[in-house]
C-alpha cells in the first residue's frame, strides 16, 4: 500500500510540471478567463437537502449536493454576468434512474453535474400522485424540468433545463429503456445494478451533449458489447473486454440500423403479424369502440447486406402505418409493397392500424352477472366466457382480470377450469382460465363478502380480458410473399400470425 | 458499502489473473475499509502496468460515479491513463475525465495534448472521438483549443467529423459565449453541408447559439426541406420545428381568406376525409378569387415534405410534424395530422399524456379534425387518472349538437366509476357540455341534480358547484330546480353541498319567495348542529332573507345571528357581528347601510364554463411550454404571420450552376429510390474517402446517379396526385421561373430547366413511345408502370422512355437485382455482369480528397457553360430548327451512351407532327437511342429530349435522318472528343500511378502560352472542364492542375496534366491509351486555354 502511495506521488509531481507548461502555452488572452470559475453561484437550484426523505438521505452522503458540486451547476443559470443571455442549452442534462422504494440507484450527467436534491420534486409529485403511473410525466422545478417516464417498477427521470419538445425526451427515454432490455434481456433494476459500467458505457454513447447520438440498437452493440454468460467467461480467461476492438463503421454506413460484416450459418428470417385487438364493449355485450392494431415483428438473421420485399394479398386494409426507418416509403405509397435492408435481429418492422371503417370481429363473449344488494353484505359474482367469431381456431392463455369495488372484503369462488386469485388488499380478483372449450365454456361463480355497514358500491367492477389466438390475423390481413435480393443464399422464411387482445374491456 | 456485491464478481476474475495483492485485498471492497483506503487501492491499481488492472480499477470508479459517489481524489491516478493503449480502459478514463474535468481543471490540461494528437488521426473515428471528449471537457482555458479544432473539423473531409463538429459548437457556446461570432461562422459553414448526418446536428447547434439569426437558413432552406427525410430521427424534430418558425417569419398565412369566415362553415371544411378536402380546395379556390392568396412554392415544398414523416415511428418526429401543420398548414390541410396523433394514443402513457394535451389545444381550434375519432378518445377504466381527465377534455371539446348523446351516455358510464378525481372531473366535462350546447342543458341539468344524492361528497359538492354555475346563466327558468335543491337540504348530509345550496337559494331567493324562509327556518333550528362552512351560508343566507323579505325572516334572522355570536369559531362570530351592523339599520350603523342590499344581491357574473386548453395555442404546440403553459427557459415565441410576404428570392441558391442543374435534372428521372438514398447520394464520395469499403454498400452504387432532390421531387409528383389543381398552378409558375431564368442557349441550369419542360410535354405525348418499349423492357416497365400511381408527371414520361434501354444494355443485371428503384450505374471501366461489383468499383473511384468530391461520381456534369451546336438550322429545317447540346449526364438507359439534349422549336405556323429520328446511317458498333416520337409540336413551341448515341470511342458524325409528318431532314451529330469521356474522380496518388501506367506512347505533351484571361485558377479550371467533360483531381503542388476522366465507351482513362510555368507559359500532357482521343484532346484543350 505505502510503496504504491510513494509511487503514485512523483507521478502527480510530474503531472503538476507538465501541466505548467501548456498552460503557458496557451494562455494569452484566455488566462483572463478562469478567475470567473470562483464567481460561481454555489447556492443548489433545489430547496436544498434539508427535505430528502430518509432514503434519500442516504444517498445524498456520497458527497453529493454540497455547495462545492452545486457550484458549476449554477454555471448557466447565474454565472458570469456576460454569460447570462445564452440559456444553457442541452437538451438532456442528467438521467436519474429511481426505483420504486424511491432510491436513486444510478445517475448520469452529460452535462455539468446536477444535483440529486432536483430529485426532490419528484418524490413530492410521486406522494402525491396515488400510483405510480400518475406521477405527472412533467414537472417543473424553479430552475429544472423535470421529465419522467415509468417502465419495469422503475422511474426514468431526465433533468433539462430549457424548452425542448417534451416528446423528444420521452420518446428517448423509452428508447433508453428498449435498448436496456435489448442489452440485458429484462431492464430491470437488479440487472441494471449488475451491469453498471456497461449501462454507463451505452448511455454515453447513446446522448454527446444531451443530444442523441447514436440510438440504433445494432450500432450501439457495436460499439459497446452486449454481455452474455459466454463472453463473461471468455473475458475472465483472455482478460478481453466489452468494448468493440475495432471502430463501428455502421454510424457511418448508408444503412445505420444495420451492422457490416454479418455472417450466420443458417440464413432465416421470421415475421410475426400481431394483431391486438381494442374494445370496449358495453353491458349489453354490444360493442362500443373496437379496433385492431397490429405489429409485425422481425427477426431477421441474414448474411450480407440482403434486400427484402415483403407483399400483401389485402394491403389496402391498413389504414394508418408507421415504420421502421429501413422502409422505403416511396415504394409503400406507390405500390404498397414493403422494401427494405433489414436492420441485423430483432425488430419491430411495421405497426398498423386497421381502418375503423371495417367491422372488428369480436372473438370471445362475456357473460355476467355481478350484483350488489342494498343492506345486505353478500353479492354474487358469476362470469362465463364463450368464443364468438373466431374463424375455427382455439382461444388459448385467456386471463380475466378484474378490479373489485373497495368495499369488496372477500371472494368465495369455484372456476369450472383453470385458477383464481383475489387478493384482499389491493381488491384484485383474476382468474388464469386457459383455453377456451366450446363444448363446455369456463365460467366462475360464487359470492363476495362486502364490509358490513357500508351501501353498495355505484359501479360494478369492469372486466379486463386477455386472449390470445394462434394463426389468426383478425383483420385478415395475409402476406403474400417475401423476396430477398442483393445475396445469393436461400434463405429459411417463416410467417407467424397471432391475434391477442389489447385493451379489451368489458363494462358490467 | 463500497464497491457492491456485483464489482466482487468482476474482482475475482481479476485475481484470477494471478494479481493477489491488488486483486484479493479484502479491504479493498470490504465494508471495513475507509474512503481513502480504498481510493488508495484503486490508485495502486491504476498505477500498475497491466491494463487489466486498469480496467478493474476504473470499471469500479465508473460504478461509484453511477451512484453518484465522489471519485474527484482520483484525478490525477486516473488522468494518466487517457493515453492507454486499451481502448476499454481509454473510454472509461475519457468518461471520467469529462465528468471531473470542470473540478481539477489544472490536472485536466494534462490529457489535451491526448486529444490533439487524436485530431490528426488518419482514422475519422478517432478525429471524432478525440473532438468529442475534447469539447465535453468544460475547462475555459481551453477554449481557444477547442475553436480551432471544431473549425478545423468544419471542413474535414468525413461528414460524422463535421457532425461531431456541429455537436461540439454548443458546448463550446455554453462554455464561452463570447465565441459566439466565431461559432456562428462554422454554423454557416456547416449549414451549407449537403450531408444528412450534420444536417440534424448543425440545426441543433443553429438553434442553441444563434436561433435568432434567420437569414443564415434562407439558401439552405430548400436543401433542408429535401434532405428532411433522410435525416435521423433526433435531427428531424429540431429541423422541423426550427423550419416551423421559419415559415412563419418567411410566408404569408395560408389562412388569411378563410379567417373571415364562420366557424360552422369551418366544421364542414374538415370533415377530414380525403373527399371532403377537395370540396374544401374548391371552396378555397373560390375564396382565393376573392383575394388572391398564392402559397409560396417554398412554404408548400416544406409541407410537402414533411407530410411523409407522419409516418415514423418516432413519436417525437409525429408531434413536431402535426405542430407544423397545425401552425403552418391552410386549415383544409390540417386533418391530415389527425390520424398519426391518434396513432400515438396506442403508445405509452407519457406520450399519450403530451399528445392529448396537444389534442386537447388543438380541438378547440379545430373540432373537426378529430371528430371521426371521437371513439378513440373513449375511456377504459384501466388509463391512469391523468390520462382519463386529458381524454374527457377532448371528448368535451368535440361536444356537438350531433354527437352530444353518445357522449353524454359515455359520460354516464364514468361518473359510476371507482376513480373520484375522474368522477368530480366528469361531472365538470357534462357542466361545459350543458353551457356550450343550450340543446341538452336541461338533461344535463337534471342528471347533475340525480347526482346531488351521490354518497360521494366530492361527486355531490362538485355537482353542486356545477349546478350553481348553470343557474347562475338562466336563474329565471329553473326556479324548480331550486325548489328541488331546496327539498334536497333534508337528506344532503355533505356540508360542501349543503353550503351551495343555501348560498344557491339565497342568491335566488326572489324566484323561491315562499320556500326560501322555511329554508332558514329548519336551518336555523340545525344551527348548532351544522358544520362551520354550512354556519356561514345559513348567516348569509339570513342577511339576503333580511334585505328582500323582512317581514317574514326578520325574527329568524335576528335569531341565528344571537346564536351566531356565541359560536364557538370566531370566523363564524365576526361574520355574524359584520352582517348584522350591516344590514340592521341603527343609529350608529353609517352609510353602509344604505347600499346593504347593493351589496348583497349584486347581480353575479356568470361563471364562463371553458377548457383551461383555450388559446394555448399561442405557445408552439409540441413545446414544453405548451405543455405546462408556461413560458418555459429558452422558449422562441412563435412569430405571427408577417403581412407582407419578405422576398421570396433570398432563398434562390445560385451557388454553382451544376448544383441546380443536377437537381433538376435528377428530377426528371423519375426512378424509385429507396428513400435514404440520398445521403449517399450527397455524401458517398467523401465518406468512402476514410472508411473501408464495405461501408459503400451496392446502395451507394445505384444512388450515385440519384440525389437528395430526386427523392423529393418524386415525392412531391406523387404528391401532386391529390392536389393537381395546385400542382398544376405551381407547374405554371415553376415554368415561368425558368423562362425568366433565362435564354435557353448558354446556361446549363436553363436548358436543363427547359429540357424538363419539354419532357413534361413529351410525356403528355409519350404513350404511344411508351407501348412501343413496353414489349424490349420486360420488367423494368412494369414495374414502373405498377409504380405510376395516376400522378405522373414529365419526370415519370422521361423516365419510361429512358429505362427500357437499360434492359436492352444490361437484362441480366436487372433480373439480378430486379429492383425498380435501382438506377442503372455509370460507366465502367470493365463492363462487368455484377452490379454490385461495378458498383463497388465506381465507389472506390469516388475516393478522393477533393473540396469537388461533394459532387456524386462520375454524375455531375463539370461546370462550365455548355455550347450549343446547330443540328438543323432554321431555313434548311422549313421552319423547324433544331439544337443539340452535350448535357454530360449519364445517359440514364445506357452507361455507353453519351446524352445529347435536343431542342426542337417550330417555328412555323402550323403543327408539326410526329416528329422522330429514323434510318440511322452509322458506322458499326456505333449505336444510337432515338428519342421517342414527339406527336404534336404547336407552332411557336420548343420540345426538348433527350437522345443516347453510343459513339464508339471515335468523334465520327452519327447520321440520321429526322422526320416530320411530311419532311425528312439529313443531320449528323458529330461531337467534340471532349464529349466522349465522363468525369472520374480519384485520389492523387492513384492518378500518379494510373500516369507511370500510361507513358510513353500513351503520353501526349504541348507546350502552350497562356492567354491572357486563363490565368487564374478559376478560369483554367473552367477552361478545361469546358473544353472536355472531365474532372478534377486533387493536386498537390500550386501550379498544376489534373483532370481524369473514362471514355463513354470502352472507359479508358483520359489524364490531363497541366502544368504552369514562369509567366504564361504552361505545359500541357495528356495520357490515354487512345491516342487519337488523347491528340484531339490536347488540341482542342490548347485550343481553349490559348484563346
Amino acid at each position: 500500500m505505502r510503496s504504491c502511495g510513494a509511487r503514485s506521488r512523483p507521478a502527480a509531481v510530474v503531472a503538476g510540471v507538465i501541466a505548467r507548461t501548456p498552460l503557458l502555452g496557451l494562455s494569452g488572452a484566455v488566462v483572463s478567463g478562469s478567475p470567473n470559475q470562483s464567481a460561481r453561484c454555489p447556492t443548489p437550484p433545489g430547496k436544498g437537502r434539508g427535505r430528502g426523505r430518509g432514503s434519500r438521505c442516504r444517498c445524498a452522503r456520497g458527497g453529493r449536493g454540497s455547495g462545492r458540486r452545486g457550484g458549476p451547476r449554477c454555471a448557466g443559470a447565474a454565472g458570469r454576468a456576460r454569460r447570462v443571455s445564452p440559456p444553457a442549452a442541452v437538451m438532456i442534462h442528467s438521467l436519474f434512474l429511481i426505483n420504486a422504494s424511491g432510491d436513486i440507484f444510478l445517475e448520469k450527467h452529460w452535462k455539468s453535474v446536477v444535483s440529486r436534491s432536483v430529485c426532490d420534486y419528484f418524490f413530492e409529485a410521486q406522494e402525491r400522485a396515488s400510483e405510480a403511473e400518475n406521477v405527472p410525466p412533467v414537472i417543473p422545478t424553479p430552475h429544472h424540468y423535470l421529465l419522467s417516464v415509468y417502465r419495469h417498477k422503475i422511474f426514468f427521470v431526465a433533468v433539462i433545463q430549457s424548452e425542448v419538445p417534451p416528446l423528444f425526451v420521452i420518446e428517448f427515454l423509452h428508447r433508453v429503456v428498449d435498448t436496456f432490455q435489448d442489452y440485458f434481456g429484462v431492464c430491470s433494476e437488479v440487472m441494471i445494478k449488475d451491469n453498471v459500467v456497461v449501462v454507463y458505457e451505452v448511455l454515453e454513447e447513446m446522448l454527446d451533449n444531451g443530444f442523441p447520438l447514436a440510438t440504433e440498437s445494432n450500432i450501439l452493440k457495436e460499439l459497446i458489447k452486449p454481455p452474455t454468460i459466454l463472453r463473461t467467461v471468455v473475458n475472465t480467461i483472455t482478460g478481453s473486454t466489452n468494448v468493440g476492438d475495432q471502430l463501428p463503421t455502421g454510424q457511418l454506413s448508408v444503412v445505420p440500423w444495420r451492422r457490416t460484416g454479418v455472417k450466420y450459418t443458417n440464413n432465416e428470417a421470421y415475421f410475426d403479424v400481431i394483431e391486438e385487438i381494442d374494445a370496449i364493449i358495453d353491458k349489453s355485450g354490444s360493442t362500443i369502440t373496437a379496433e385492431i392494431q397490429g405489429v409485425i415483428d422481425a427477426c431477421v438473421k441474414l448474411t450480407g447486406m440482403p434486400d427484402l420485399t415483403l407483399s400483401f394479398m389485402n394491403p389496402r386494409l391498413l389504414d394508418d402505418v408507421s415504420f421502421h426507418p429501413c422502409v422505403r416509403f416511396k415504394r409503400w405509397e406507390s405500390e404498397r409493397i414493403l422494401s427494405f435492408i433489414p436492420p441485423d435481429g430483432n425488430f419491430r418492422l411495421l405497426s398498423y392500424h386497421v381502418s375503423a371503417q371495417n367491422l372488428v370481429a369480436i372473438p370471445v363473449y362475456v357473460k355476467h352477472n355481478i350484483s350488489f344488494r342494498d343492506g345486505s353484505s353478500l353479492g354474487r359474482f358469476e362470469i362465463t366466457v364463450g368464443p364468438k367469431q373466431t374463424m375455427g381456431k382455439t382461444i388459448e392463455g385467456v386471463m380475466v382480470t378484474s378490479q373489485m369495488p373497495k368495499g369488496v372484503l372477500n371472494m368465495t369462488l369455484t372456476p369450472s377450469q383453470g385458477t383464481h386469485t383475489f387478493d384482499p388488499v389491493t381488491k384484485l380478483l383474476s382468474w388464469d382460465v386457459g383455453k377456451i372449450n366450446p363444448q363446455k365454456l369456463p365460467s366462475l361463480k360464487g359470492s363476495m363478502s362486502l364490509q358490513a355497514g357500508t351501501s353498495k358500491p355505484d359501479e360494478n367492477p369492469t372486466i379486463n380480458l386477455q386472449f390470445k389466438i394462434q394463426q389468426l390475423a383478425i383483420s385478415g390481413l395475409k402476406v403474400n410473399r417475401l423476396d430477398m435480393y442483393g445475396e445469393k443464399y436461400k434463405p429459411f422464411k417463416g410467417i407467424k400470425y397471432m391475434t391477442k387482445a389489447g385493451k379489451f374491456q368489458v363494462r358490467t | 458499502m463500497a464497491a457492491s456485491p456485483a464489482y466482487g464478481e468482476e474482482k475475482g476474475g481479476s485475481s484470477s489473473l494471478g494479481e493477489p495483492e491488488y486483486g484479493h485485498d479484502p479491504a479493498s471492497g470490504g465494508i471495513f475499509s475507509s474512503d481513502y483506503k480504498r481510493h488508495d487501492d484503486l490508485k495502486e491499481m491504476l498505477d500498475s502496468n497491466k491494463d487489466s488492472l486498469k480496467l478493474e480499477a476504473m470499471k469500479r470508479i465508473v460504478a461509484m460515479i453511477a451512484r453518484g459517489k465522489n471519485a474527484s481524489d482520483l484525478f490525477p491516478a486516473v488522468v494518466k491513463n487517457v493515453a492507454c493503449k486499451n481502448i476499454e480502459v481509454k473510454k472509461l478514463v475519457y468518461v471520467y475525465l469529462v465528468r471531473y474535468a470542470e473540478e481539477q481543471q489544472d490536472l485536466a490540461l494534462l490529457s489535451i495534448s491526448t486529444f490533439q494528437r487524436g485530431l490528426k488521426d488518419p482514422n475519422q473515428l478517432i478525429r471524432a472521438s478525440a473532438l468529442r471528449v475534447l469539447s465535453s471537457i468544460r475547462v475555459p482555458i481551453i477554449v481557444p483549443i477547442m475553436m480551432l479544432a471544431i473549425k478545423e473539423a468544419a471542413s474535414d473531409m468525413s461528414p460524422y467529423v463535421r457532425k461531431t463538429a456541429a455537436h461540439a459548437i454548443p458546448k463550446l457556446y455554453s462554455l464561452d459565449s463570447d465565441q459566439k461570432d466565431q461559432l456562428i461562422e462554422v454554423i454557416e459553414k456547416l449549414l451549407a453541408d449537403k450531408t444528412t448526418l450534420v444536417a440534424g446536428s448543425v440545426v441543433m447547434a443553429f438553434e442553441e447559439v444563434c436561433p435568432e439569426r434567420i437569414d443564415l437558413i434562407h439558401k439552405n432552406y430548400r436543401k433542408l426541406c429535401n434532405l428532411l427525410i433522410d435525416v435521423e430521427e433526433w435531427g428531424q424534430v429540431v429541423i422541423i420545428n426550427m423550419l416551423t418558425r421559419y415559415a412563419r417569419t418567411q410566408f404569408l398565412s395560408p389562412n388569411q381568406n378563410e379567417s373571415l369566415l364562420e366557424e360552422s362553415t369551418e366544421k364542414a371544411f374538415y370533415g377530414s376525409e380525403e373527399e371532403d378536402t377537395k370540396d374544401a380546395k374548391a371552396e378555397a379556390a373560390s375564396l382565393a378569387k376573392r383575394k388572391p392568396y398564392v402559397m409560396d412554392p417554398d412554404h408548400r415544398l416544406l409541407l410537402r415534405n414533411t407530410k411523409p414523416l407522419l409516418q415514423s415511428r418516432n413519436a417525437a418526429v409525429v408531434m413536431a410534424v402535426a405542430q407544423l401543420y397545425f401552425h403552418l398548414a391552410p386549415k383544409a390541410e390540417v386533418g391530415v395530422i389527425a390520424k398519426a396523433l391518434v396513432r400515438l394514443l396506442r403508445s405509452h402513457s407519457e406520450v399519450q399524456y403530451v399528445v392529448l394535451q396537444n389534442v386537447a389545444t388543438m380541438s378547440i381550434k379545430r373540432r373537426g379534425m378529430f371528430e371521426p375519432y371521437l371513439k378513440s378518445f373513449y375511456i377504459r377504466s384501466t388509463d391512469p387518472t391523468q390520462i382519463k381527465i386529458l381524454k374527457l377534455e377532448v371528448l368535451t371539446n368535440l361536444a356537438n349538437e350531433t354527437n352530444i348523446s353518445t357522449i353524454l351516455r359515455e359520460f354516464q358510464t364514468y361518473i359510476r366509476s371507482m376513480d373520484k378525481d375522474f368522477v368530480a372531473a366528469t361531472i365538470q366535462a357534462i357542466g361545459r357540455c350543458a353551457t356550450n350546447i343550450g340543446k341538452v342543458r336541461d338533461t344535463c341539468l337534471n342528471g347533475l341534480v340525480q347526482l346531488l344524492s351521490n354518497r360521494d361528497e366530492l361527486v355531490v359538492a362538485e355537482s353542486v358547484v356545477v349546478i350553481k354555475k348553470l343557474l347562475q346563466m338562466q336563474p329565471a327558468q329553473h326556479s324548480e330546480i331550486i325548489k328541488h335543491m331546496a327539498k334536497l337540504t333534508d337528506n344532503i348530509q355533505v356540508p360542501m353541498a349543503r353550503a351551495s345550496i343555501l348560498w344557491l337559494i339565497g342568491e335566488y331567493c326572489e324566484h323561491v319567495p315562499k320556500i326560501a324562509p322555511d329554508v332558514l327556518r329548519k336551518m336555523a333550528k340545525s344551527f348548532t348542529n351544522e358544520e362551520d362552512i354550512v354556519k356561514l351560508q345559513v348567516i348569509n343566507l339570513a342577511a339576503k332573507l333580511y334585505l328582500t323579505n323582512s317581514k317574514q325572516s326578520k325574527l329568524l334572522t335576528q335569531y341565528v345571528l344571537n346564536l351566531a355570536k356565541y359560536d364557538q369559531n370566531y370566523d363564524i362570530r365576526d361574520r355574524a357581528r359584520f352582517i348584522r351592523q350591516l344590514i340592521v339599520p341603527t343609529e350608529k350603523s353609517g352609510a353602509l347601510n344604505k347600499y346593504a342590499k347593493k351589496l348583497f344581491l349584486a347581480q353575479k357574473p356568470a361563471p364562463i364554463l371553458e377548457s383551461s386548453f383555450k388559446d394555448r395555442d399561442h405557445f408552439q404546440l409540441g413545446s414544453l411550454s405548451h405543455l405546462l403553459n408556461a413560458k418555459a427557459v429558452g422558449y422562441q415565441e412563435l412569430p405571427n404571420w408577417p403581412d407582407e410576404a419578405p422576398d421570396p428570392s433570398v432563398r434562390n441558391v445560385e451557388v454553382p450552376e451544376w448544383t441546380k442543374c443536377t437537381s433538376r435534372e435528377k428530377r426528371k428521372e423519375k426512378v424509385e429510390k429507396p428513400f435514404y438514398s440520398d445521403s449517399e447520394g450527397e455524401s458517398g464520395p467523401t465518406e468512402s474517402a476514410d472508411s473501408e469499403p464495405e461501408s459503400s454498400s451496392e446502395e451507394s452504387g445505384s444512388s450515385s446517379s440519384s440525389g437528395s432532390s430526386s427523392s423529393s421531387s418524386e415525392e412531391e409528383e406523387e404528391e401532386g396526385s391529390g392536389e393537381q389543381s395546385e400542382e398544376k398552378e405551381e407547374e405554371e409558375k415553376r415554368t415561368k421561373r425558368k423562362e425568366k431564368e433565362g435564354s435557353r442557349k448558354a446556361a446549363l441550369g436553363s436548358v436543363a430547366s427547359e429540357e424538363e419542360e419539354g419532357a413534361r410535354k413529351a410525356k403528355k405525348k409519350v404513350s404511344q413511345g411508351k407501348k412501343s418499349h413496353t414489349e424490349t423492357s420486360s420488367e423494368e416497365a412494369t414495374a414502373s408502370e405498377s409504380s405510376s400511381s395516376g400522378s405522373d408527371s414529365g419526370s415519370e414520361g422521361d423516365a419510361k422512355q429512358k429505362k427500357p434501354l437499360s434492359s436492352r444494355a444490361g437484362p441480366k443485371e436487372i433480373s439480378l437485382l430486379d429492383l425498380d428503384d435501382f438506377t442503372p450505374p455509370p460507366p465502367q471501366p470493365v463492363p462487368s455482369s455484377n452490379i454490385i461489383s461495378t458498383s463497388l468499383v465506381t465507389d472506390l473511384e469516388g475516393l478522393t480528397l477533393t473540396d469537388t468530391s461533394l459532387a456524386p461520381t462520375l454524375l455531375s456534369p463539370a461546370f462550365g457553360t455548355v455550347r450549343t451546336y446547330e443540328l438543323l438550322h432554321r431555313m434548311a429545317g422549313e421552319g423547324l430548327s433544331v439544337e443539340y447540346c452535350f448535357s454530360r449526364r449519364p445517359f440514364p438507359g445506357d452507361p455507353h451512351m453519351v446524352a445529347v439534349q435536343i431542342q426542337i422549336s417550330n417555328n412555323t405556323d402550323t403543327e408539326v407532327k410526329s416528329l422522330r429520328v429514323s434510318e440511322p446511317k452509322l458506322l458499326s458498333g456505333m449505336r444510337i437511342q432515338e428519342f421517342p416520337e414527339i406527336e404534336c409540336l404547336a407552332p411557336s413551341d420548343t420540345a426538348s429530349v433527350v437522345m443516347g448515341i453510343d459513339f464508339c470511342d471515335s468523334t465520327q458524325a452519327a447520321n440520321f435522318q429526322l422526320c416530320t409528318h411530311t419532311r425528312h431532314f439529313y443531320v449528323s451529330i458529330q461531337p467534340p472528343v471532349g464529349e466522349l469521356m465522363a468525369p472520374v474522380f480519384m485520389s492523387e496518388n492513384e492518378f500518379k500511378k494510373e500516369q507511370g501506367k500510361l507513358m510513353g506512347m500513351s503520353e501526349i505533351m504541348e507546350k502552350l502560352t497562356l492567354s491572357e484571361k486563363c490565368r487564374s485558377d478559376h478560369a483554367i479550371v473552367q477552361q478545361v472542364t469546358s473544353a472536355a467533360n472531365v474532372g478534377r483531381v486533387p493536386c498537390g503542388a500550386d501550379n498544376e492542375y489534373r483532370f481524369a476522366a473514362k471514355t463513354v465507351t470502352s472507359g479508358s482513362l483520359v489524364l490531363v496534366t497541366l502544368e504552369r510555368r514562369q509567366g504564361a507559359a504552361a505545359q500541357l500532357t495528356v495520357n490515354s491509351e487512345k491516342m487519337v482521343i488523347g491528340t484531339m484532346l490536347v488540341k482542342d484543350i490548347v485550343q481553349a486555354l490559348a484563346q
